[in-house]
């Protein structure tokens, strides 16, 4: 009983704050947070479609599901590696700010 | 308007609201703990979506996992309880511009599909299909093939995580 | 449907009725029988507390040779009552420098982690909250919640001790739900469903009986959540300050204390539901109100276990606990899990008593294998700690001399 385009402009909503953390932020961590957020509006607009879909075609439809759980899977992994590569860096550059990581810079 | 409708439009505010805190709050820790907030609401989206599967397992692996990962992370890199000073970079506004188009962009083009304004009615209680779902996954002729390759991704994940995050004892000195 | 047989449901649908003959319609009468039955279900619990302290001090001080309490009441009954009004009435001290919703939410959190398991436990056929189809995955998420209740308590709180605290905590439970997780995936296998209605109404015979294995895995693995002794680094009173609570005072550091109670006793209830066949008994079938008295037997042993397990065994030491998760239980629930996944799939064909039987002779041959491996790698002989010179507090040597040896 809900329309489609609320979740639709929800989820492009979070997608854009999101974005705006990713580009603007500081912090590495914070970025990743960000990361977390974008992933987080793909995976509502994939079960608003998965959920139209299904009562579209009557069935319950199994590739939208597959779908949000492999961004789950990949969102784990990705902040696993992520966060660990953070601490590295902290460790070595005692900052876990990316605008101080200008080890290229010369 | 009906109830679910009222419930969708609180739980959806909560959440951009604090979607907006977590890139804009200036501790840390507070963007963490709006972050719990936000995944929180996304999870209910999906409750509303009928997809109780997903929004048991968001809970699961996003606040219970993630943003504890996150948090812990937060509190071994140190500036944790002092960062009055601002977050974000000097030329913020150029990002928000850029995200306020995009927003206009994926609104406005989403705008023209004709069943943009289809109404999601409620689906049978076996809609979400559990047991297909989970035999699609083992199945040769569905998705076997990106779950085994995304347990090899968690599995890698997993080893190459601890290799990056461990203190060598000699170079530590 | 007679009062006797299941006087629960038989108030609630009384209730029903009432609400209607006043005009309520049936969706707005279900609102409020949730809501009520919601509120009936947690202060029971938190009354019921109240005993389960009182049996929790008999019972240590049985185990320590002591009485236990037994000044107030009938058997001390009424001590955990005089200790509930004590911290009732202390004043509510908040240190400077809280993050003030942090500091106020996590006691909170806490308790509610904890009671919102009772909301998908089935105490008996026809008495439960809600029978969802993800039910075991909901017990183990809630639990996550709890995990964030400890950090919002250590960060907000504004000292170091308690973020310190906070941090062995969280670290604790996170690796422990990993073979708690994957021991509760042999139920859900065997039955076939996640929802917890339907493990207990699969239960013939009990699953304890089908996967000891498994059972002894989750049983150690939901004593280690709960955060009790010997699994209690995080408040180890008598070695640390309190842990990620230590700045709490009067009632909030009551609700921690609350909590953890609870905690204990919704892990043993956990514990009957997924592995001791839960309301299921003689009779239980056609009188449910009988279902509830066998559920609060079982769990009632089920807690003794606990506290016995608590009363007997020393306190481990962190990379201990932590060799017990990753080198023990992890390894052994996956092998469980992979054997049982592989025997019954090759005998699903066969009567299910000879596939019961077999279940249970591969059980426990990997509980025989698994004991003789851990065997083979305990170490019977210590290396010497004190290798090196220590100061010893002798007359001579009152004062320590700055780099004379202290830093071992």
């Amino acid at each position: 009983m809900i329309p489609l385009s609320w979740y639709l402009i929800a989820a492009a909503a979070l997608f854009c704050i999101g974005l705006f953390g990713v580009l603007s932020r500081k912090n590495a961590v914070s970025i990743l947070m960000s990361v977390e957020l974008m992933l987080n509006a793909v995976n509502i607009n994939l079960l608003a479609f998965w959920h139209y879909h299904t009562q579209l075609q009557g069935a319950g439809q199994i590739t939208p599901q597959v779908f949000v759980a492999m961004v789950f899977i990949v969102a784990a992994a990705e902040v696993a590696v992520g966060l660990a590569l953070i601490i590295s860096a902290y460790r070595r550059r005692e900052t876990p700010v990316v605008d101080e990581m200008t080890l290229l810079k010369g | 308007m009906s109830g679910l409708q009222i419930v969708f439009l609180i739980v959806a505010v909560v959440t951009l609201f604090s979607g907006v805190m977590v890139v804009a709050s200036r501790k840390m820790m507070h963007s963490a703990l709006w972050l719990i907030l936000t995944l929180l609401g996304v999870a209910i989206l999906f409750a509303t979506l009928q997809a109780g599967f997903f929004a048991i397992v968001q809970v699961l692996v996003y606040i219970g996992a993630i943003s504890i990962l996150i948090i812990f992370t937060l509190m071994l890199t140190r500036r944790v309880m002092d960062d009055e000073h601002p977050q974000v970079i000097k030329g913020w506004w150029l990002p928000a511009v850029m995200a306020v188009i995009l927003f206009g962009l994926i609104a406005g083009f989403l705008a023209t599909w004709e069943d943009f304004q289809v109404m999601l009615n409620e689906l049978p209680a076996d809609a979400e299909n559990l047991a297909a779902f989970g035999s699609a996954l083992v199945n040769p002729a569905g998705y076997v093939i990106p779950f085994e390759v995304a347990s090899v991704l968690l599995l890698a994940a997993l080893v190459g995580a601890i290799y990056i995050a461990v203190e060598r004892k000699e170079k530590v000195g | 449907m007679s009062f006797w047989r299941d006087p629960i449901i038989f108030i609630i649908e009384w209730a029903k009725g009432l609400l209607a003959g006043i005009g309520w319609g049936p969706g707005w009468a279900t609102i409020v029988g949730f809501v009520i039955g919601a509120f009936v279900l947690a202060a029971g619990a938190m009354f019921f507390v109240v005993f389960l302290i009182w049996y929790e001090r008999k019972l240590i001080g049985r185990l320590q040779d002591r009485f236990g309490p037994n000044r107030l009441g009938p058997w001390g009954l009424f001590q955990p009552i005089a200790d509930m009004l004590k911290i009732f009435t202390k004043e509510l001290i908040t240190p400077s420098g809280v993050d003030w919703i942090a500091y106020n939410l996590a006691p909170v959190l806490s308790v509610a982690a904890v009671l919102m398991m009772w909301a998908v436990t089935p105490f008996s056929k026809t008495f439960f909250g809600v029978n969802i189809s993800v039910g075991i995955l909901f017990l183990i998420a809630v639990g996550g919640l709890g995990e964030v209740g400890i950090i919002l308590a250590g960060w907000g709180s504004n000292n170091k001790y308690a973020l310190v605290g906070a941090l062995r905590a969280v670290a604790q439970l996170c690796s422990y739900e990993v073979p708690f997780v994957i021991s509760a995936l042999v139920p859900v296998m065997l039955t076939g469903s996640m929802s917890l209605v339907d493990i207990v109404e699969a239960q013939n015979p009990w699953y304890i009986l089908v996967a000891p294995a498994a059972a002894l895995v989750f049983f150690i693995a939901s004593v280690a959540e709960t955060g009790r002794a010997p699994f209690d680094l995080a408040e180890a009173e008598s070695e640390i300050v309190a842990g990620y609570n230590v700045e709490y005072s009067g009632l909030k550091f009551g609700m921690f204390f609350v909590g953890e109670f609870l905690h204990a006793f919704t892990a043993s209830f956990i514990f009957v539901t997924v592995f001791l066949g839960g309301w299921r008994g003689p009779g239980a079938d056609q009188i449910p109100v009988l279902g509830l008295v066998y559920f609060m037997i079982k769990t009632f042993i089920v807690y003794f276990a606990l506290i016995l397990f608590r009363g007997t065994n020393p306190r481990f030491r962190i990379d201990q606990m932590m060799d017990l998760n990753w080198k023990v239980l992890t390894p052994l629930s996956l092998v469980v899990i992979m054997v049982i996944a592989l025997v019954d799939r090759l005998f699903a064909s066969s009567a299910d008593w000879l596939r019961t039987v077999i279940l249970l002779a591969a059980n426990l041959a990997i509980l025989v294998v698994a004991e003789r491996l851990i065997r083979r790698g305990v170490k019977t002989t210590r290396p010497e700690v004190g290798s090196r010179e220590r100061p010893v507090a002798s007359p001579d040597n009152l004062f320590i001399q700055p780099g004379s040896g202290a830093k071992g």
